[in-house]
């Protein structure tokens, strides 16, 4: 049966939306309702040679995420209705959720603000239609993450102030000034940043195998909207490299440019994964995978393909990719101890892993584990037997870009602390890295204007000057609720009571 | 050095016709089951083809209802009405 199709094809559809829209302003100048298009430096000649492949129109838009939101709250409904937090492998689990609703959650909304002013900087029509409808795609992340967790805050301690926490607690200053910085750039540089860097080349180590971890602790919720976001992602993760290519396709002074946000974004956001480093390891009873596997699928083997096809236009991989590739041997143990020792002061409990994931982890890292990290655990272990559970009293020193404490080692020397140091101005600056002092070096005016919450606790800016007061007041971690150590914790033994093996004392909780 | 595009989909019923659709018609593909999602990888090239995939499913289907179900994706992706292409060129 021979129908005339008088539907416009995808190209055609797509080819009204994006050109018909756009215009020459006659009365206003183009430079004044632009204005930020040019000073980074970023040459545009033709924006008409912007290509989106998904070409993506409105009304398929809102067709197909109308979809994935009805799918993804009838399981929400399905989860809560039948009490599925019961069903999770351990609620050491839970912990990996409190990190990301205070760690990562907040960033999608960044990321739905930080799309939405960008948008506007574009004269380029297709550019903006893809910066609009990545930030409702944010928005929508943003919310369905908290839905999702919000069955969990009925359940179990942490998870009660997210946002509240993400302006203030110390570790999560981390993810927060990483969208800050990128928010605060100029807008080609913001989507080198993060359609490029973060969703191009790095988000899949969160996004893949983490939430394939959480289906493998049973975690419903969580897996379905982390698929149901990461389905968004592989839109935004081909309008990332379709952004580098368009702006290294335009003129050949970008090149440069571009390869020095490459260079900048991709060690931003190593950083800020070694949390996911370590919530992968630590942070999931049953695992499905390591870090330095995840690692080297993810990056070493997906970002070594992409690297290889940029080389024509002159981009090298990432400068620092090096001390990253050797890192994965040592990221997850390193981060682990330290939050291990903070976790008075965090909003989520720690623990020492158990036998059988110590196993797990000698197999996985088979130079690394039992030369270097086991023996740590095995004290720490010792210590909390005889009733010294370790807590570090000590505030740590944060790397001024990063803002993580530094507590990485060298490249190759395992047991040498890597910290750079330099005086701006007569100020004293302190790095994690090489990496990260280059950074500064190169925009010292931004950075030395960070927040660091060691220092501003230092300085009396945080309600108190002792780690109690911080904690409780302006923190809003409830202690002895939400810190300190797992076995113990009411998490804990709420746990055991869901699962019958211990009734719950009230009476007993552990501080 | 070998150049792996890759595209990874949720394991539902949608996906399971897909992954049948992009190992027929890419026999150099291979393909990976991982807690709740499928992953096939390949060197250099996938496709999936809309003709493939009404074959599989007995109804039409518009290349773009894949992006319901799809996770991930690594490579140059080119789309038009009748297939879905990943590539490193």
């Amino acid at each position: 049966m021979a129908v005339q199709n008088k539907k416009l094809n995808l190209k055609d559809k797509y080819q009204y939306l994006t050109r018909d829209m756009g215009w020459e302003p006659t009365y206003q100048k183009k430079k004044d309702i632009f204005p930020d298009e040019d000073f980074e430096g970023i040459k545009i000649t033709d924006w008409s040679q912007w290509e989106d492949p998904f070409r993506l129109t409105m009304d398929s838009y809102w067709k197909y995420q109308a979809e994935k939101e009805k799918k993804l709250y009838a399981i929400f409904d399905a989860f809560a209705q039948n009490n599925g937090h019961q069903n999770i492998s351990d609620a050491r689990y839970v912990n990996a959720l409190k990190l990301f609703l205070s760690g990562v959650s907040p960033l999608e909304h960044a990321a739905f603000q930080g799309y939405a002013k960008t948008g506007r900087q574009f004269s380029g029509t297709g550019a903006r239609v893809a910066c609009q409808m990545q930030a409702i795609d944010e928005l929508r992340h943003s919310q369905t993450q908290q839905h999702a967790m919000s069955h969990y805050n009925k359940h179990f301690n942490g998870l009660h102030d997210a946002a509240h926490m993400h302006d203030r607690v110390w570790f999560l200053s981390v993810p927060k000034s990483f969208f800050d910085d990128a928010r605060t750039a100029g807008p080609f540089e913001f989507l080198t940043a993060i359609s490029f860097s973060f969703e191009y080349v790095l988000t899949n180590l969160l996004f893949v195998p983490f939430m394939s971890g959480a289906a493998y602790n049973g975690d419903m919720a969580t897996v379905t909207f982390g698929f149901s976001a990461q389905s968004d992602e592989a839109r935004h993760m081909t309008l990332g490299l379709e952004v580098i290519k368009f702006i290294l396709e335009q003129h050949e002074d970008n090149v440069p440019i571009v390869q020095r946000w490459i260079d900048k974004w991709f060690w931003r956001g190593f950083r800020l994964l070694s949390l996911v480093s370590m919530m992968m390891d630590y942070m999931l009873p049953n695992k499905v995978m390591s870090w330095s596997e995840a690692w080297e699928v993810y990056y070493e083997q997906n970002g070594g393909a992409l690297f290889k096809d940029l080389e024509r236009y002159g981009i090298r991989p990432p400068k620092y990719q090096e001390v990253a590739n050797d890192a994965k041997h040592h990221l997850s143990h390193q981060l682990w101890t330290t939050f291990y020792q903070y976790s008075q002061a965090t909003n989520f409990h720690t623990w020492i892993p158990e036998k059988e994931e110590m196993d797990w982890m000698s197999e996985k890292y088979p130079d690394t584990f039992d030369k270097y990290y086991r023996p740590r655990y095995e004290h720490l272990a010792k210590e909390a037997a005889a009733g010294r559970r370790f807590y570090n009293n000590t505030l740590p020193q944060l790397c001024q870009v990063c803002q993580v404490p530094t507590l990485f080692t060298e490249m190759g020397a395992p047991t040498k602390l890597s910290h750079r140091q330099l005086k701006y101005e007569g100020e004293r600056y302190h790095f994690c890295s090489e990496a990260c002092c280059e950074i500064f070096e190169h925009e010292p005016e931004k950075y030395i204007q960070a927040w660091l919450p060691v220092h501003q606790i230092y300085q009396g800016n945080c309600e108190g000057a002792d780690v109690e007061t911080v904690v409780q007041k302006y923190y809003h971690i409830n202690i002895g609720e939400d810190n300190f150590e797992y076995l113990g914790s009411p998490d804990h033994k709420r746990w055991l009571s869901i699962k019958g093996l211990k009734p719950a004392d009230e009476k007993k909780d552990a501080a | 050095m070998s150049q792996l595009v890759f595209i990874v989909f949720q394991d539902n019923d949608d996906s399971r016709y897909l992954a049948e659709a992009v190992m027929d018609d890419n026999p150099h593909a291979e393909m990976q089951h991982q807690p709740a999602m499928i992953r096939i990888q390949a060197e250099k090239r996938l496709v999936m083809n809309r003709e493939t995939m009404e074959e599989k499913l007995g109804r039409d289907w518009d290349v773009q209802e894949m992006l319901i179900n799809v996770i991930s994706i690594g490579g140059n992706v080119d789309e038009d009405d009748d297939h879905f292409i990943l590539e490193w060129k």
